[in-house]
């Protein structure tokens, strides 16, 4: 199928929110306050496991200014995003499982009153060991049990096998088995977690307004805590500061807000400290990862066997779907036709796990990537010969039924080592200079709804009139990644119309059609089939109107820059205002209403619990790819890994806003660089994190920003809307395991854990010196 | 305890009583109404709440209002003139240096005070003038993209 020429879709033009932004006039929820608003705060556990004995909170109510107090028995209905597996309460209930869990939250007149006021409630904790390590989590399950229903202390365990990866192990030439263990790190996104909640007490209904990227799911859950029907509920997203998936779920910010101000019949805003959000966590889980992998004799892939610990925190959250993530990202972008995954998530005492940009994704393609770059030495080839030869192609059906209806995961490879030099630098720079290749992909437009259902993810209203002119209707979530700005570009082209004149309603559940939610890389794939659904319904009204007025056959009608047109004599036009301004008249105000619905693969039954394993991510209608070459200079005095160049060839298919996929993948590289060499929550041994600010916990900085060198290949999926694919999370995969080999080549160490910090480095240093000089010694 | 406090902000003269605990951002946000400064941190380490006192770009979370008396203010609202956006906004705007927008109007001041004492600023001039400024959604390339290209033009146009 042949790329059509796109007007609206492919042209970098601004965010529509963004001179709003420029003014600092984009309202987020702290921004907002409401008449008799009161201020609400939370107490938190100093234990990372203990008994709640008592809470006395006599003292605290007494302190003038202080409006109410609640504690988890004020709302003690368990919620989770994944309800087979929902286990957190929005204030803990008998006991506390990781450090500053809430046990008690306040309502007053201001801040600093409820600040004072958390110092007046009285908890007597029972402390219980605390479990830190999964491995030991696991081993004294007997001794000390963190949930009551997991007497293993594991939230869920899978194994999948695909074909006999034994028997092509026995028949493979080169096999390496190694093991990688990630890092703890958070989101760090600007905007601290912040809820406003408004009760009206004589309706009985609840708008709240939310820093979420999951409006939908955090209805749903309010409405499970709260015990009120969700046409009762109302959530609003302000501007949003930053997810990353750090606000993929509820948060208990959410849950105070709205229980205070239920029982105080007043607004109630609820904004979290930095602390808060690093005590709250729900970042990327650290992976404890053994993999092996088979080749034959000519170096393709025969056989890969992994096993995942994940540390999965103290609840829930994400983490089985996380857990299943990673045992089915190790399918692609490679052919791999016999396959093991063994993954176990396990509960300890630290802040909870959970989504965190390209989740699943780039813990095995850490491991996986690094040692296809050892095996290619194995065999005696380039590791990009190696990966070329592996790729996948697009029709490429996974022994775990993932599909690629389209992938020039190839073209990313050949243009990021061509524009590198990759082939003329590898194994040839001098000792402290390295580069390293590495692959990734990510899923694109998927999504299951988290509870089972097969209603379609996203619908999307258009609505035409000569009044609003046209407004798309989505509750979809901007979340920064500039989903309004594509939904309008995608909108204008399939209406033939202009992007600034494409008006957007989203991120509210009772203006916005229904949307899942900003997760998985799902929207622009899945908003793109919803609105061409709805413009098709409103083209074909407007076009029987405009043949009366052209004087030739709708069909024979064409619609662009904002004329309609006969294709056969295009001067026979008229302008589509004018086509509007007729239909309003005779007919009043025209909607279009589409729907996106993810294909149902064979085998897959939600409703009936029947899975084919492996299809977790199955229901993916398509994938991005990204290649990324990282050229490193480490310092043998300091250990300092200094970035020199990043060259970036991504797959997106067709890009709607070439600069907004700009952004995607800078942030993608510089977001998974700080776990990379920087970032990691610490913990005490008492489970106290010692870094929960961003003066401790590092991200990077203008001033760690290497060269980047991004090409958007050349590609367009004919299966998809508008050609389309994910950017935002594709991006983050290859970029660990890119630099881990960059630093291989630079100082011929293989670091396996995460991240690669200089004190690790010139440990390593040191001890291959040691080695060295005993070689030569004997 | 209350002290009332003198101050420019954004060009008009401002007495307020204030907390001599509260912090300048407090009282730009919850006193003046001015909340395109941000509170991402509340200890002078994202840089979302930056302002310029006096020309010179401070974390506004670490400044005690007291200590902004007799000071001239320039938070995010004043930089557009006359309905206008100011070119650095434009620019931003423009080239895509917006994400979440979180960090925006402390970019866009320190950007400010940057061009303002140096026209023509190197790429590493500009990387450290914005090391105190936490993006973690666009990887700073397209902000620094937008900060050479005013450069670019300001030298074009002989400084403005």
């Amino acid at each position: 199928m042949n790329k059509p020429n796109y007007t609206q879709v492919g042209r970098s033009v601004p965010r529509i929110d963004g001179p709003l932004k420029v003014k600092g006039e984009a309202i987020y929820t702290d921004d907002m306050v409401l008449p008799r608003m009161a201020y609400g705060k939370i107490k938190r556990s100093p234990y990372a496991h203990a008994i709640i004995k008592k809470i006395d909170y006599s003292k605290a109510l007494e302190l003038p200014g202080v409006i109410a107090v609640i504690t988890g028995e004020d709302g003690p209905n368990k919620w989770g995003i994944v309800p087979q597996t929902a286990n957190e309460v929005a204030l803990a209930v008998g006991k506390v499982r990781f450090w500053g869990e809430g046990v008690a939250a306040v309502a007053a007149i201001d801040e600093e009153t409820a600040e004072a006021a958390l110092d007046l409630i009285e908890v007597e904790y029972e402390p219980l060991p605390v479990l830190l390590d999964p491995q030991e989590s696991m081993q004294r399950a007997n001794e000390v049990r963190i949930h009551e229903d997991a007497p293993e202390n594991i939230l869920h365990a899978g194994e999948q096998l695909f074909g006999d990866p034994d028997k092509a192990f026995a028949e493979c030439t080169y096999v390496l088995e190694k093991e990688f263990h990630t890092s703890y790190v958070n989101h760090a996104f600007l905007e601290p977690h912040t809820a406003l909640a408004s009760f009206d007490t004589p309706s009985g209904q609840l708008q709240m307004w939310s820093s979420t990227q999951v409006p939908h799911y955090l209805h749903r859950q309010l409405s499970i805590v709260l015990e009120m029907p969700m046409n009762k509920i109302r959530v609003t997203l302000p501007a949003i500061g930053g997810a990353f998936g750090g606000k993929g779920e509820a948060s208990p910010a959410d849950f105070c807000a709205a229980l205070l101000s239920r029982k105080i019949g007043r607004p109630v805003k609820v904004t979290y400290e930095r602390s808060e959000v690093f005590a709250t966590n729900k970042g990327r889980h650290p992976c404890h990862m053994k993999m092996k992998i088979g080749l034959d004799q000519d170096g393709y892939i025969q056989a890969i066997d992994f096993d995942n610990t994940l540390d999965g925190g103290a609840y829930a959250g994400w983490g089985i779907v996380v857990m299943f993530y990673t045992a089915s990202m190790i399918h692609l972008p490679y052919k791999v036709p016999n396959a093991r995954a063994r993954v176990r998530r396990v509960y300890t005492n630290k802040p909870t796990c959970g989504a965190m940009r390209g989740l699943g994704g780039v813990q095995p393609r850490y491991a996986m990537e690094c040692m296809l770059d050892e095996m290619a030495e194995m065999v005696g080839i380039s590791p990009y010969e190696l990966k070329m030869k592996n790729a996948v192609e697009s029709g490429y059906l996974s022994v775990s039924n993932l599909h690629v209806p389209h992938t020039e995961y190839k073209k990313c490879l050949q243009t990021a080592v061509e524009k590198s030099g990759y082939l003329e630098k590898h194994g040839k720079l001098p000792f402290g200079k390295g580069i390293g290749l590495a692959g990734g992909y990510y899923i694109s437009g998927t999504a299951y709804t988290l509870y089972q259902a097969y209603k379609p993810h996203t619908t999307v209203l258009i609505r035409v009139d000569t009044e609003g002119g046209v407004t798309v209707h989505c509750a979809a979530a901007d979340i920064g990644q500039g989903c309004n700005t594509v939904m309008a570009q995608m909108a204008a082209e399939e209406l033939g119309i202009r992007y600034e004149d494409v008006h957007v309603v989203s991120g509210d559940t009772e203006t916005g059609t229904f949307d899942l939610g900003s997760f998985a890389s799902r929207l622009t794939y899945a908003s793109g089939v919803a609105i061409k659904d709805a413009a098709a319904q409103i083209n074909q009204k407007l076009k029987e109107v405009a043949a009366g007025m052209v004087g030739c056959r709708a069909d024979q009608l064409e619609i662009k820059d904002g004329r309609f047109y006969s294709k056969f004599e295009p001067k026979k036009a008229i302008e589509w205002e004018k086509v509007v301004d007729v239909y309003t008249n005779a007919v009043g105000t025209l909607v279009g209403i589409g729907h996106f619905s993810p294909p149902r693969l064979k085998g897959i039954d939600l409703t009936r619990g029947k899975r084919v394993q492996g299809a977790n991510i199955g229901h993916s209608p398509t994938f991005g790819f990204s290649c990324q070459i990282w050229e490193v200079d480490v310092d043998l005095e300091t250990g300092k890994i200094r970035v020199a160049k990043v060259t970036e060839a991504g797959d997106c298919g067709q890009a709607v806003n070439p600069m907004s996929v700009d952004g995607q993948v800078e942030g993608s590289i510089m977001f998974a660089m700080g776990q990379a060499l920087y970032e990691e929550m610490r913990l005490d041994a008492e489970g106290k994190m010692i870094n929960a600010s961003l003066h401790d916990y590092k991200v990077p900085t203008a001033m760690e920003l290497p060269e980047i060198d991004t090409t958007i290949v050349d590609s367009y999926d004919p299966t998809a809307p508008f050609g389309v694919k994910e950017s935002g999370e594709g991006p983050v995969q290859p970029t660990i395991p890119a630099i881990t080999n960059a630093v291989y080549d630079a100082i011929g160490v293989r670091f396996t854990d995460l991240p690669i910090t200089p004190e690790k480095v010139l440990r390593a240093l040191k001890e291959k010196q040691a080695l060295n000089s005993e070689c030569s010694g004997s | 305890m209350e002290k009332t406090i003198n101050l420019t902000v954004n060009g008009e003269t401002r007495s307020i009583a204030v907390d001599v605990n509260q912090t300048l951002l407090e009282v730009l946000r919850e006193d003046l109404g001015l909340t395109g400064t941000k509170k991402g941190c509340n200890q002078g380490e994202c840089g979302a709440c930056t302002v310029l006192m006096d020309g010179k770009p401070v974390s506004s979370c670490l400044v005690l209002a007291v200590k902004a008396d007799g000071k001239t203010v320039m938070t995010i609202e004043g930089v557009a003139k006359d309905g206008s956006l100011h070119p650095i906004q434009e620019t931003f705007n423009q080239k895509g240096a917006i994400q979440c927008g979180f960090c925006t109007p402390g970019m866009i001041l320190t950007t400010k005070n940057l061009l303002d004492k140096n026209p023509n600023p190197s790429l590493g001039e500009i990387k450290e003038a914005i090391s105190g400024n936490i993006c973690r959604c666009t990887g700073y390339v397209q902000i620094i993209e937008a900060i050479t290209s005013l450069a670019k033009e300001k030298n074009a146009r002989g400084g403005v």
